[in-house]
């Protein structure tokens, strides 16, 4: 909290609902982009998913196996560190806890990796339990490549950096590593309601 | 965008600081430069940004963010200020009052500076590529007067897409710029409206323009496209196809701004 009063300002994006939107955001009927560099472009003949690092043995899907898998129906708000938020966004995809099934390993975090080099990392325990999906769909549409598409992680309960678009893999590693923004002074984890956004939050 | 760990640096803590707005400049009908004094300002690199909180009387807060226009080395005299270059949006909620209601002397709470990714310094090289539209220009602009005060060898083009002639941000400054001498190249499209015997470019900014007023990929520029969503799809995506490589291509979108 502030002890600093804007003189004036009243505002006017009160959220409709108190609890809904984190500290610091303000809810938006737009979906913006935000991405680094261009969009990256991939054919479907080329994508695969993987599992990578420290665990059993390395998992791969090519597209039609990843698309075969078990799908679920999510709906969740997502928070965007630039500061917008959006409300009960419809997703299609598949949940990482079943892409872990029997895998073997003693990882404690993960390195999700992406086409165009992006990487963001996470503790393993955010992506299990049902918390976290790969998806392909965004309101019933196969999910635009300007928001991620052919698929993307979703991970609503932290800021949107960390659900990565373009996704092609999860790497499971023992140590907590810095992934792009991470390494750039944006927080290791991102909890949105605990407004973690910058490394010293 | 792969050699983000290479560029990675330990960054000063990003805290919340009580800014004094020192001046209010008008930049175009609906834009304007505030110059602020920041107490314990870290300084920046050009193309990072601060967040802006404002809180109501009954506690509540809008944060925005806002990138950096002033050069790291600060024109105005005190190592500590800063100037935001901030449009106003109609129906908006901060923007309204950054540009309308704010005066000098005002306190505004700020953090930063934040983002390492959309940056240049001297030490980056050249030659330099910028794309922008609208508001787009304003990182755009600090990377540019951090290359004047250096006097830096590499040379520069800005492809900068206007509504209409007024409402051109920093239009005598570039053009101060541009006459220099110095190897700046600014080239304006207006995509609404000209006045009668515009000599520039017309249209929003298409592959046509990127790959004729910009340099080739073969000469390998720095490419920094910064603007409303569409826009920077647009360039960035025209910008691979003509053979940029994408790690060279890098972008900004300034949110639900529309524009
Ligand atoms: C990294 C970064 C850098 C930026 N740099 C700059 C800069 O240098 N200069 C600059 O001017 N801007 C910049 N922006 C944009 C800036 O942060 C704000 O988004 C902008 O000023 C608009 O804020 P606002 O509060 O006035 O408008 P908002 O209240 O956020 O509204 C923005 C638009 O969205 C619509 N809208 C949003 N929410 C709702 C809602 N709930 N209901 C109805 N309509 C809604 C409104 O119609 C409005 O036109 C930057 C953004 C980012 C992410």
């Amino acid at each position: 909290m502030s002890d600093l009063i804007s003189r004036g300002f009243r505002g006017k994006r009160r959220p409709a609902e108190p609890g809904r939107v984190p500290p610091g955001q303000y809810e938006t009927r737009d979906f913006p982009v935000l991405s680094a560099g261009p969009t990256p472009r991939v054919s479907l003949a080329d994508w695969d998913f993987r599992l990578t690092g420290n665990l059993d043995r390395e998992r791969r899907w090519t597209w039609e196996e990843f698309r075969a898998l078990p799908r679920e129906k999510i709906t969740r708000d997502i928070h965007c560190v630039t500061k917008w938020s959006k409300l009960d966004t419809e997703w299609e995809g598949v949940s990482v806890e079943t892409l872990l099934e029997g895998v073997q390993t003693s990882a404690e975090y993960v390195l999700a990796f992406c086409d165009g080099g992006y990487t963001t990392n996470l503790p393993l325990a955010d992506l299990a339990d049902g918390k976290a999906w790969v998806v392909d769909t965004y309101e019933a549409e196969p999910l635009p490549p300007e928001h991620g598409g052919p698929a993307r992680l979703l991970v609503p309960h932290l800021y949107f950096w960390k659900s990565a678009k373009w996704v092609r893999g999860l790497r499971l590693v023992d140590e907590d590593e810095p992934g792009f923004w991470e390494a750039l002074g944006y927080h290791h984890y991102g909890d949105p309601w605990r407004e973690q956004r910058y490394w010293n939050d | 965008m792969t050699d983000a760990k290479s560029q990675s640096f330990a960054p000063p803590p990003v805290v919340w600081r009580k800014a004094e707005l020192l001046a209010i400049l008008s930049e175009t009908p609906r834009v304007k430069t505030l110059w602020l004094r920041v107490p314990g300002w870290p300084g920046h690199r050009p193309g990072q940004h601060v967040d802006v909180r404002l809180t109501a009387e009954d506690g509540y807060q809008a944060e925005r963010s806002y990138s950096l226009a002033s050069a790291p080395e600060r024109e105005l005299p005190g190592r500590e200020n800063v100037a935001l270059t901030i449009e106003r949006l109609g129906d908006g909620e901060v923007s309204p009052y950054l540009t309308e209601q704010v005066r000098p002397g005002d306190r505004i709470e700020l953090r930063g500076p934040i983002g390492g990714y959309f940056t240049w310094a001297a030490e980056d090289g050249g030659p330099l590529a910028l794309v922008a539209g609208g508001t787009g220009v304003v990182p755009l602009m600090s990377m540019l007067r951090h290359r004047a005060r250096l006097a830096h060898p590499a040379p520069a083009w800005l492809l900068y897409s206007s509504r209409s002639f007024a409402e051109i941000i920093y239009r005598e400054e570039l053009e101060g710029l541009a006459e220099k001498g110095d190897r700046t190249h600014v080239l304006h499209t207006l995509t609404r409206s000209a006045p009668p015997g515009w000599m520039g470019l017309r249209g929003r900014i298409d592959r046509e323009m990127l790959a004729t007023r910009i340099p080739p990929a073969a000469a390998r520029p720095l490419c920094f496209v910064c603007g409303p969503t569409q826009m920077v799809e647009t360039a960035a995506s025209a910008l691979v196809d003509l053979g940029h490589d994408p790690a060279r291509v890098k972008t900004e979108r300034f949110g639900p701004t529309g524009a």
